[in-house]
């Protein structure tokens, strides 16, 4: 009996529900894998995705948002052993199930809590209700690799928005990984893109990029580069979501600020008959 | 000129006096190589134009646009609106270029017209009975002169499908020698909806069948079909006129419409004008695009080039 052939991995781009290459042709090397190495044409190509998303993933039931959420934890949960050979401590990949339950529970109550009936002086009904601002541009904290990544992604993508996450260049594996998992949990293309590679090449270009509304610096660790980016941003009044301290205790409730810094209030003015 | 030169030239005008030398010019045509022109246009479309030379080509394709709106729900209001966006199609930059033409209905030439006196953008109607062609002679003729009457500078008409593909190429001669007298000074062009005629023979057989009756443009399609403009079949179609130019001195544009909607889109046909006919048809007089989309796409790009940050269509105006 012949030794089988070993069956190399490439771990390729996330973008528009598809896997493909960087248009540059790179990769660099992680824990003896293939990784691909975005360019900024790639970072354009998963705004064009993601922006294509948002009317699909935005008009959807709120319902059935939570309920694609939900469809994630469970194929997270079935790939737990994968995660933990590529070195994500099993606790950590339990956590990371939690999180997108916890936020698939909040994608038909935030509306209620965060928005509501406003009293006003005058014969009208006065209603706010929160809406997704559309592209956001995340770096995802450099780790924890899989909780991290996921506690920045869910947050976003709960309420509607769509996508385009600039993975840990150091630990991309976890997030190629996590990839595979919402390509097979019937999330629409296009909602969550994943760029691996350095953040200098790809997170200039997704800031001062005039098609995203929103930019999450959560995993930007130098101070000047962080004002960098939120100068670029400032062009189109991008919501920034400023960058995470150090010590971020990534298993701690995460709170409900995530989701709504990434929301616009539609308030709705409807005059009251007799 | 030499005397086979001369000679070639009066027996071309000749083939549209019988239906047998027509017949036997246009089959006499040699075939496209269907692979070959396929593997032709697939090669032109790999090359890589940046920076100066991107800007300068994004400049021309939008000198190229035949911005276009062919709706049944096109109001006055559209067409106006989008006529002012031809005349400066980014506001927030005047260095901008106009576009080539704008094109609508007969019924709304009017209206564009109001808004476009005065300036060099041109006026294209389509007539005939676009997008099918399905109407009797005198319709199609009374089409045609009423757009020219209401102002339109350009025509383009359809050819008769059904007599072409049945054989009858005298007909489809005919009529094309009839809508481009009921032209006057207007310029013709003929849509060939290359996307019906099944094959690159029949393609290269109607573009010399336009050409020999007197087209200013040949135009691959309505954009009403689902096939609309392809590189091979606009291949085709410039080999066509370049070896018309050859044959008679006399030059026709063509006009790739329906279906270019990115500027790389754009660029690649631009590359195949210039590896094909040459840079003599590098010019809004000879080459035009037939687009509604594409604009915005150029404008984007154009509005990266000069500041580096990606545009998005948020910025640009939904027509």
């Amino acid at each position: 009996m012949s030794e089988r052939v070993a069956v190399r991995k490439t771990y390729k781009l996330f973008i528009g529900g598809k896997f493909p290459r960087s248009e540059s042709g790179r990769s660099y090397l992680v824990q003896d894998a293939n990784v691909s190495l975005a360019s900024r044409k790639d970072a354009r190509d998963a705004v064009v995705a993601a922006r294509a998303a948002v009317k699909g993933w935005a008009g959807a039931t709120a319902y059935n948002r939570g309920q694609v959420l939900y469809r994630v934890a469970e194929m997270l949960e079935g790939r737990r052993e994968q995660f933990v050979a590529l070195g994500v401590p099993g606790d950590e990949v339990d956590a990371a199930v939690d999180r997108w339950v916890w936020y698939a529970g909040w994608s038909d109550k935030l509306a209620q809590v965060y928005g509501g009936a406003n009293p006003v002086a005058g014969p009208y009904f006065n209603l706010s209700a929160p809406e997704p601002t559309g592209v956001v541009a995340v770096v995802a904290p450099e780790r924890p690799a899989l909780l991290g990544l996921v506690s920045v992604i869910a947050p976003a993508v709960v309420t509607g928005n769509t996508v385009v996450v600039a993975a840990s260049p150091t630990e991309p594996l976890a997030a190629v990984t996590l990839a595979e998992v919402l390509a097979t949990s019937d999330l629409p293309g296009g909602v969550v893109n994943i760029l691996t590679g350095r953040l200098s090449e790809t997170v200039p270009t997704l800031a001062a990029h005039m098609d995203v509304n929103a930019i999450d610096l959560t995993g930007v660790t130098d101070a000047e580069q962080a004002a960098d980016l939120e100068v670029r941003a400032a062009e189109n009044l991008k919501r920034v979501l400023r960058p995470a301290p150090a010590d971020h205790d990534w298993f701690a409730d995460p709170g409900l600020t995530r989701m709504t810094a990434l929301l616009e209030t539609k308030t709705v003015w409807h005059p009251k008959g007799v | 000129m030499t005397a086979t030169a001369t000679s070639a030239r009066s027996d071309l005008s000749e083939l549209g006096r019988s239906e047998t030398a027509l017949r036997t010019f246009l089959h006499g045509l040699p075939g496209v190589d269907q692979v070959g022109a396929e593997q032709r246009a697939a090669q032109l479309g790999t090359r890589s134009i940046k920076t100066t030379a991107k800007a300068q080509a994004i400049d021309l394709a939008i000198r190229m646009v035949d911005l276009t709106t062919l709706e049944g729900a096109d109001t006055p209001g559209k067409v106006r609106a989008l006529a002012t966006k031809a005349l400066r199609p980014d506001p927030a930059d005047p260095s901008c270029p106009h576009v080539g033409a704008v094109c609508v209905y007969p019924a709304m030439v009017p209206y564009v017209a109001e808004v476009l006196r005065g300036s060099q953008v041109h006026l294209a109607s389509v007539a005939t009975a676009f997008p099918s062609g399905q109407a009797p002679l005198e319709v199609k003729l009374a089409d045609t002169r009423a757009a020219v009457e209401a102002g339109a500078d350009e025509i383009d008409m359809v050819i008769n499908r059904g007599a072409f593909l049945a054989g009858r190429y005298s007909e489809v001669y005919d009529e094309i020698v009839a809508t481009k007298e009921a032209c006057g000074d207007a310029h013709l062009k003929v849509i060939l909806e290359t996307g019906e005629l099944a094959t690159y023979d029949n393609v290269r057989r109607a573009s010399w069948l336009a050409m020999l009756a007197g087209a200013d443009f040949i135009k691959t399609s309505t954009g009403k079909v689902p096939v609309a403009a392809t590189p091979p079949v606009t291949l085709v179609m410039l080999e066509a006129v370049r070896d018309f130019r050859a044959a008679t001195g006399r030059q026709v544009g063509v006009k790739p419409a329906g279906g270019i909607r990115t500027t790389k889109d754009a660029i690649k046909y631009l590359v195949m004008v210039n590896e094909t006919v040459g840079p003599d048809w590098l010019d809004p007089d000879w080459f035009r695009f037939g687009a509604s989309s594409l604009l915005n796409d150029l404008l984007m790009q154009r509005t990266k080039l000069k500041t580096g940050v990606y545009s998005g269509p948020d910025y640009f105006t939904l027509d």
